[in-house]
């Protein structure tokens, strides 16, 4: 039992840090622009479908490939916001910001369905199926190069937020747009810039998907979204290093319950959420938390 | 002025997803109902179905529909049926049973279909059969094969569900009863069932299960996970730690059985046997995800395969390779069981001379057997195909072979023990 429940744990951790990759993007985007991204899970098949070309017809490693489609996907997150979002205005913009990011979810999957069709896919390379063996373990390379990706790139934002002047006017925006305009923010660009970040990021979690799982296919993002975002809400709309947290927590949880009894493990993550939040209704590092930090 | 500009935005968003969400949901092959100046006898056949054709199903449902195609297109070079064209009204559920209600309560009430064929699945078979069962429709299916699509109420009472394909419930029988046969050196001794939380994955498992277990082979795991979460690698690697000599798993598509493969070669460890109640069966869109090599040694029942001699079937793989390219093993079964519905409506069809469904159903009722590319039909009373052939089917060597029941026509040996994992 004892060796179950190490097992669940490591899986909790190295799992937690891809979904960070996945989730850090969507909190981001919610911290500075008070929108949800509903088209997140979508993105994350967009940046795994974009490291699938890449690796398919340009034979380029998956790591390597995110130099080239993380900025891809920043141009792509840019144009989105420019298009979609930055026209929402007034007491209805955050809730118009669902169907504006459900409409360019649409969007995204249908021009995924017509380039690579329904079937499923999955991004390979040399490490993608092989692991170490570590205390008497087998520890998968993609979920342990995933995991270090995560700490790296939050690490990253973090650092840009509270390090650079940039980072200054995003989280003068986060706290008060109005007051940043103010003060000379040109809060437009920010929220562009900010959005396009977000969706970058994005990239990363979804090449690290698509390699570490089974297939996927355009549709692949529904399963992820209300992950994501029960993850986010967990910890605390627009924390960082809380997505990070609380993805560890919430796989590991369910990496344990899988051990007894795997059909109870979506119920005990949604219950540990609503727990969660029944006892710190702003999540583990919520709003005020965040910012304040 | 901004408030303005946001309302219309937002009456303009909302115009967008609507017109986006219904033109996903009716990829519409053509108008519904003909021309009202068409006279009656040459107006042609609608025939109306719902397909998977975005959501979990999507790769599914997009084989069935180039299985209803073909086969759209095969009736209508002949002549068409009765004398009539026949037009084909596809409507997409996104792979949601609640969709698939709306779409076939379209298809009869609005688009005024003559005939209704099945959609994919057995999740989504059950509620659609019902609206069918309503309306007074037969429902000729070749993908629901689960008992539940049978013993469902509206099935017991309107006997309207036919599915041309094989029960679900007997399909791994030639796999537990050859691995019963096995000498008791060469019989593994113990084995793992996962099973995705599904209506279609875990009858056949758990049958096997209690077949094995009869024969004495130890069960080290036997546990059911969602069907609907994108990671498997907790429930896999679990099964990996039993070190099960067998693995069955209750798949429901590819990514699930791909997911567990990976798992498995991440954790050096591979099964003397391993067999999949689906995915495998999936052609090169398995291939395509797990890799060829990888793929070896995998097991998947079935009642159809690109290599039948069936002259039927032939003809139709002749066809499909024409159109859409490729070799006999990157079919998807789901295409023959398609391509089966048409066939067992056309000669239902033909037979009474006349489109009327309740006459239809009474003669699909009486124990007549109808020939298709997956071979005899015969319906029993909840319109189960009891002359279906259930077929284990293995690749070897990037080819989808056929390996049991043992002395099949055409079967090969089966690889025993799996080949080792392989990159690619």
């Amino acid at each position: 039992m004892g060796t179950e429940l190490t097992r669940a744990v490591i899986n909790g951790i190295l799992g937690g840090g891809i979904y960070a990759l996945m989730a850090v993007g969507l909190t981001l985007i919610f911290g500075v622009l008070d929108i949800i991204n509903i088209a997140q899970g979508v993105m994350v098949i967009l940046g795994a479908y974009l490291s699938y070309a890449l690796s398919v017809h340009l034979h380029l490693d998956l790591f390597l490939g995110l130099l080239i489609t993380v900025p891809a996907m920043f141009v792509i997150g840019v144009i989105i916001q420019v298009a979609f979002i930055r026209p929402l205005h007034g007491s209805e913009r955050t809730s118009m910001s669902l169907l504006a990011s459900y409409a360019v979810a649409i969007i995204i999957e249908g021009a995924l369905y017509l380039f690579f069709g329904p079937n499923y896919v999955t991004l390979n390379a040399p490490y993608v199926n092989k692991s170490i063996s570590m205390l008497g373990f087998h520890l998968p390379y993609i979920d342990l190069y995933g995991f270090a990706l995560a700490v790296v790139l939050v690490a990253a934002i973090y650092v840009m937020l509270y390090r650079t002047t940039f980072g200054r006017s995003i989280r003068a925006t986060m706290q008060d747009r109005t007051a940043a305009m103010l003060v000379g923010v040109d809060v437009n660009r920010v929220a562009a810039l900010t959005y396009g970040i977000g969706v970058a990021v994005t990239a990363a979690g979804g090449m690290i998907f698509g390699a570490s799982g089974g297939g996927f296919n355009p549709n692949s993002g529904y399963d992820l979204i209300s992950r994501l975002l029960a993850l986010i809400i967990l910890a605390g709309l627009g924390s960082i290093g809380g997505a990070l947290v609380a993805s560890m927590f919430m796989l590991t949880l369910e990496s344990i319950v899988d051990i007894w009894q795997p059909n109870w493990s979506i119920a005990v993550f949604y219950a540990a959420l609503v727990l969660v939040l029944l006892i710190k209704p702003t999540g583990l590092f919520g709003r005020q938390a965040a910012r304040a930090q | 002025m901004n408030h303005h500009r946001a309302r219309f935005l937002s009456v303009g968003i909302t115009a967008a997803v609507l017109t986006a969400t219904l033109a996903a949901c009716s990829s519409s092959g053509s108008p519904s109902g003909g021309s009202s100046s068409t006279p009656a006898s040459t107006k042609p056949i609608l025939i109306g179905t719902s397909l998977s054709l975005t959501g979990d199903f999507s790769a599914d449902g997009q084989a069935f529909l180039k299985g209803y195609k073909l086969w759209v297109s095969d009736v209508n070079a002949a002549g068409g049926l009765l004398g009539r064209q026949v037009k084909l009204i596809y409507l997409n559920d996104r792979s949601d049973p609640g969709q698939v209600v709306t779409n076939y309560t379209t298809l009869i009430s609005t688009d005024h279909v003559d005939l209704t064929f099945g959609p994919f699945s057995s999740l989504l078979t059950t509620p659609a059969s019902a609206v069918a069962a309503r309306n007074g429709f037969a429902f000729i299916e070749g993908a629901g094969g689960a008992p539940s699509v049978f013993t469902a109420p509206a099935n017991m009472q309107a006997h309207n569900v036919f599915d041309v394909s094989l029960p679900i419930e007997d399909e791994m029988v030639p796999f537990a009863n050859w691995v019963a046969s096995l000498s008791a050196s060469q019989r593994p001794k113990t084995a793992a069932y996962p099973m995705a939380d599904d209506p279609f994955a875990d009858p056949p498992v758990q049958k096997t299960q209690i077949a094995l277990q009869k024969a004495g082979v130890k069960t080290v795991y036997s546990k059911i996970f969602p069907a609907e979460v994108p990671d498997y690698a907790p429930a896999a690697d679990n099964v990996a730690a039993s070190k099960a000599d067998v693995v069955v798993l209750g798949s429901t598509d590819v990514p699930t059985v791909g997911a567990f493969m990976k798992a498995f070669q991440q954790q050096h460890y591979t099964p003397k046997i391993f067999i999949a109640a689906a995915g495998p069966d999936q052609g090169a869109a398995f291939t395509s995800a797990v890799g060829v090599g990888n793929a070896a040694g995998t097991m998947v029942p079935n009642g159809w395969y690109g290599g039948s001699p069936n002259p039927q079937s032939q003809k139709m793989v002749a066809e499909y390779i024409k159109i859409y390219g490729g070799t006999a093993s990157d079919i998807n079964a789901d295409v023959a069981e398609a391509y089966s519905v048409g066939q067992v409506a056309q000669q239902a069809v033909e037979a009474n001379k006349s489109l009327d469904n309740a006459k239809i159903i009474a003669y699909l009722h009486s124990d007549v057997t109808l020939q298709t590319v997956q071979g005899p039909v015969k319906f029993d009373s909840l319109g189960r195909n009891g002359s279906a052939t259930t077929y284990i089917f293995q690749w070897q060597n990037g080819k989808y072979v056929l390996v049991l029941p043992v002395g099949s026509p055409g079967s090969a040996s089966i690889l025993n023990p799996k080949p080792a994992w392989k990159n690619g």
